[in-house]
């Protein structure tokens, strides 16, 4: 049996819980406060992200100007930090969610088609996915932002684009692993049809390795984003993206360091968070990749 | 052979060849309805191979070049891979040698078990899922409806053997092809399995064509044993006869590497000198005279299959049988 599987029957009965999996779990809850944040941002943000006011540009956290207390600050527009960082955190994760899921699904089907179709299939794709992989990932999306225009959908498929080699490489090798166990050879000889035996024998043995990938993905993803943002390439301004607060906050960073201090904070716990908790799950789902 | 009824599977001149090398060399036999039959040899014998090329489930580099593999009269060789998905599955099935790797970790037994009945469209899914139960509990295993319901992982290897054999024979078919299906299990698991199967060829009147090299197995449960080497089949005829008359030599010292109670206790464990030499260099004529204690100059020809006197359906494939008193 597969070591992925075993990990994910130990999981499901709840049996052998390993050493350490006690330490994700403050983790798991910054992951999870994080979620809320994004959830429910138009409750819980106090103010409105992009409403500016003159008067209270630059506020040092605390500072009460025009009837508004500002927690973590004001930027040089005078809006207020927190609430930025609240509606920042719904772009971020909804960047991630999406970019990973589309290239997760993209890169599945690819890599488990080249497996089972072998030949010039195999060959195309698997060498495109080399091509891929050997472009830098930052470089890739920069050039395709620059041709398709920045903003919310394009950085999605651009980091699609960008990233689905990576689980394609991981589905190809795992599907050809899985092929060859004797259960999908009889089911071959039994008669079954290829989507059965993709779908019901060879994709619920896969899914736990490339469901480590996407987690391991996902902070990078969280990045990404920040980095495309911070280069003007990602989210376009007013929205508030943790990246592009960054990047303002750059020029002030003498005179009022919180503009890009605390998105910072919020990118480190948040990707932080994602990845001991990816880095766990692959402890978990897959031991063999350690 | 003396049957009346017509064979279930009819092997005739079988050619499987990897690169240039005929792996398996002319092999004909034949499995009647019900019976046994056993394919034995050591490694690199061709046993397997024959049984793949039975099951069209050659590996990439191999081919079944001549001969004909005829099931219930129909051609398997040259059927297109449509109508043999059909055959397999229904009147064709088999089981491997390693039972828990054979199942899928992630599906629970009863589907498992039911699923050549849905992949044909036999049944319906509920259907499908009560003869599941009820062929798990022909199969010996306690508690069947709980069992339906788990992992392969909760069961024990001798379980998992018995889920396999419930999935191969829940279609009812006419031959049952078990390629080495004791050798992973201890023996007291294997004896059960044994007499599983014997006891399931009863109730089912499946042919069952066993591959192994242990003839502790073929002793228990084989009806006919065809011995190979080099490719080829060298003795065929009824387990009693083969196991009372070895007359190949060939055959002779395979049974004499048998370990026995009776024996002096100083004796070393008999071998046969030497090993299977690869396919390249088989030698001309009869495969084994590069190892054989009575080989001459004249097993330079390709020995014929002669009866073994008086004995009908058993024969031989050598040119000297009448010296085989004179091995130990």
């Amino acid at each position: 049996m597969s070591a992925a599987a075993q990990g994910l029957r130990e999981r499901l009965t709840g049996r052998r819980r390993g050493p350490g999996s006690r330490a994700v779990l403050p983790f798991l809850a910054i992951f999870a406060a994080f979620v809320l944040i994004a959830l429910l941002a138009p409750l819980i943000a106090p103010n409105d992200p992009n409403s500016q006011n003159l008067m209270g540009r630059l506020k040092a956290p605390g500072v009460t100007a025009r009837n508004i207390t500002y927690w973590l600050g004001s930027d040089e527009l005078g809006r207020d930090l927190v609430s930025r960082l609240i509606w920042g955190a719904r772009i971020s994760l909804s960047v991630a969610v999406l970019s990973v899921a589309l290239s997760g699904v993209v890169g599945t089907v690819l890599g488990m088609a080249a497996a089972t179709a072998r030949g010039w299939v195999e060959t195309v794709i698997m060498r495109l996915v080399d091509v891929f992989l050997s472009i830098p990932a930052v470089l890739l999306a920069i050039i395709t932002v620059a041709v398709l225009g920045p903003g919310f959908t394009n950085v999605v498929i651009v980091l699609a684009l960008t990233r689905w080699p990576r689980y394609a490489r991981v589905a190809y090798g795992q599907t050809l692993s899985v092929a060859n166990m004797p259960y999908v050879r009889l089911a071959r000889f039994m008669g079954a049809s290829m989507p059965r035996i993709l779908f019901i024998h060879i994709l619920p043995n896969i899914i736990g390795a490339i469901t480590v990938v996407a987690t391991l993905e996902f902070g990078l993803m969280v990045l990404f984003e920040a980095g495309l943002s911070f280069l003007g390439l990602g989210v376009q301004p007013p929205t508030a993206s943790w990246g592009a607060m960054l990047s303002v906050g750059r020029n002030y960073v003498g005179s009022a360091w919180w503009i890009s201090a605390f998105p910072g904070l919020c990118l480190f716990l948040l990707v932080l968070s994602v990845n001991l908790i990816g880095d766990h799950l692959r402890d978990r789902l897959d031991p063999k990749s350690r | 052979m003396s049957d009346p009824a017509a064979p279930v599977l009819s092997v005739r001149d079988l050619v499987t060849r990897i690169g240039g090398n005929a792996v398996v060399d002319g092999v004909s036999f034949d499995v009647a309805p019900g019976e046994v039959v056993a394919l034995v040899g050591e490694s690199g014998s061709g046993k397997s191979l024959t049984a793949l090329s039975v099951m069209g489930l050659l590996p990439a580099a191999a081919r079944a070049a001549a001969g004909s593999v005829r099931l219930e009269g129909e051609e398997l060789l040259s059927a297109p891979e449509r109508r043999l998905r059909r055959i397999r599955g229904q009147s064709l099935s088999m089981i491997f040698q390693e039972p828990v790797a054979s199942l899928n970790p992630l599906m629970r037994v009863g589907e498992q078990v039911a699923e050549s009945l849905v992949v044909h469209g036999r049944a319906g899914r509920a259907e499908a899922q009560a003869r599941a139960v009820e062929m798990l509990a022909r199969v010996g295993i306690p508690d069947p409806a709980a069992r339906a319901r788990q992992y392969p992982a909760e069961l024990s290897g001798g379980m998992c053997q018995r889920v396999m054999i419930a999935c191969a024979l829940i279609s009812e078919p006419r031959l049952l092809i078990a390629d080495e299906p004791t050798t992973a299990l201890d023996v007291t698991i294997q004896a059960q399995i044994l007499t599983l199967m014997k006891r399931l060829r009863a109730d089912f009147g499946t042919a069952i064509l066993i591959i192994t090299h242990d003839m502790g197995v073929v002793a228990d449960i084989a009806d006919r044993v065809c011995v190979m080497y080099g490719g080829r089949i060298v003795e065929t005829g009824t387990a009693e006869e083969i196991f009372a008359r070895p007359s190949h030599p060939y055959t002779r010292l395979l049974l004499s590497t048998i370990p026995r109670l009776s024996g002096a206790r100083k004796e070393l464990l008999r071998s046969i000198e030497g090993s299977v030499p690869d396919v390249s260099d088989w030698p001309e004529g009869c495969r084994f005279r590069s190892r054989c204690p009575l080989a001459q100059e004249d097993c330079a020809q390709v020995p014929p299959h002669v009866p073994v006197a008086g004995q009908p359906g058993h024969t031989a494939a050598c040119l000297h049988l009448e010296r085989i008193g004179e091995m130990t």
